[in-house]
């Protein structure tokens, strides 16, 4: 149920929010970062794993996960990746623009279950973006678990995406970052293969190990099976799963996958949940 | 020090072999290092050693016209290099250079070939996890030849 129901805001559920375009950030040639802001009501905050709708007034709407949190003021920031209409055209709105933004909606990736355990975040090129908010919240309460793993796969070290943070991130003493890339020019010194690949190599306890996996569908379902050969409890493995949702409150179906609605019941679902139904051949 | 037969056991490849056939390949086995740069195998030179990496990381590559050496993949602890050891004509396919200071466990392949061929329960060990090596490469070169992370938009 989104936050913004009828009886707390007198707004119906399909109604956007006004929100103002405060920055912008140009990750890839195609892929861009905005920091929006309310421009008079608030929506709830979101946690990390759940998505918004965005509206791109008079072109259409669609579902956008959170990539970060501002500040504390309401501001929320959406990774775009230009694929079609809507999302060119947000990804081509300028600082200062009013999109409209629904939500939050759906499951996230609910970290305070992987407290005591190795936390395995794996990423594979957008998917970043939807994890982003996990490794913050986890870095914020770092004492809540084991080993922190971050594993991110892209296509070649040019579609990396916040490479500043993994930078960062990868400077720390208490975290492990391992990137690797499809593909790479001679003079790349990092990793190249799939994402997969390093999982074998992973500092974690696989049996009390909670993964949370971002990526192409296909990405993850490879990780996950490598994942739970290793011995992570397949209901500790948590993928994002990306469907056609339109209405985001599971009223109208265009995101059912199998008994499931991805934009309620989801995105973020258990391999368990997940394992058969990924291999269900769609028409 | 640990032995020879230790490390093998070690190694992710062969961790689930019976003590006594780790022996039986630790008379094939040697440690070698190699520091950043230094050529490992060359495409079309004879496989006589594979190496089974303990520490670093190493570059597998191939050498295309105009273009010098297209790297491939990056192997590291845990992996092998080099798996046209056992089939004839016993030649490398791709060339491997150290990345980083790299140790590892130096096999003669025609060492571990006769000892396979001698000895049915060992080959049947060895070139099980060879095969389980390789299908996971394959797989991993799949998922690589899927491109899943472009963007395919229409």
């Amino acid at each position: 149920m989104p936050a913004d129901s009828d009886e707390s805001t007198g707004r119906g559920p399909m109604t956007p929010v006004l929100y103002r375009v405060e920055a912008r950030h140009q990750e890839l040639a195609d892929t861009v970062t905005i920091r929006i802001a309310p421009v008079t009501e608030r929506l709830t905050d979101p946690e990390p794993g759940q998505f918004e709708m965005l509206l791109a007034f008079g072109v259409g709407e669609i579902p956008i996960s959170i990539s970060g949190l501002g500040d504390g003021g309401g501001e929320l920031e959406h990774t775009i990746r230009s694929v079609g209409a809507v999302t060119k055209a947000l990804c081509t709105s300028a600082v200062g623009d009013l999109i409209g933004v629904r939500g939050p909606y759906g499951v996230g990736w609910d970290l305070d279950r992987a407290t005591g355990h190795d936390l395995l975040i794996v990423a594979g090129g957008l998917g970043l973006a939807p994890l982003r908010p996990a490794m913050l919240e986890a870095l914020a309460n770092r004492h809540r678990f084991g080993r922190l793993v971050l594993l991110v796969g892209a296509r070649d070290p040019g579609s990396l995406m916040f490479v500043e943070e993994l930078e960062r991130w990868r400077g720390r003493f208490d975290i492990d970052v391992a990137v690797t890339v499809d593909a790479a020019p001679p003079s790349w010194r990092g990793d190249v293969g799939v994402v997969t690949k390093l999982l074998s190599r992973a500092p974690v306890n696989f049996g009390n190990t909670t993964a949370v996996v971002c990526g192409p569908e296909v990405m993850m379902r490879f990780v996950a099976a490598g994942l739970a050969d290793r011995g992570v409890p397949p209901g500790q493995i948590r993928l994002s799963m990306e469907r056609n949702m339109r209405c985001a409150i599971g009223h109208c179906g265009h995101c059912q996958l199998g008994p499931e609605f991805v934009c309620k019941d989801g995105p973020v679902f258990p391999w368990d949940r997940m394992e058969k139904l990924m291999l269900v051949r769609e028409r | 020090m640990k032995s020879i037969r230790d490390l093998l056991g070690e190694h992710l490849l062969f961790r689930d072999f019976h003590p006594d056939l780790l022996e039986l390949m630790a008379g094939c086995g040697h440690n070698v290092h190699f520091e950043a740069g230094e050529q490992i195998l060359t495409e079309g030179a004879p496989a006589s050693e594979f190496y089974l990496i303990r520490s670093g990381k190493a570059s597998v590559g191939v050498t295309v016209p105009n273009r010098g050496t297209v790297l491939i993949e990056t192997l590291g602890p845990d992996e092998v290099i080099g798996v046209s050891w056992p089939f004839p004509p016993y030649r490398w396919e791709f060339s491997s250079t150290a990345i980083d200071p790299t140790s590892a466990i130096a096999m003669d392949a025609e060492c571990l070939r006769s000892k396979c061929d001698q000895e049915p329960v060992l080959g049947y060990q060895v070139f099980k996890s060879f095969a389980r090596l390789m299908r996971d490469r394959l797989q991993a070169t799949r998922l690589q030849l899927l491109d899943l992370y472009g963007n395919h938009a229409g």
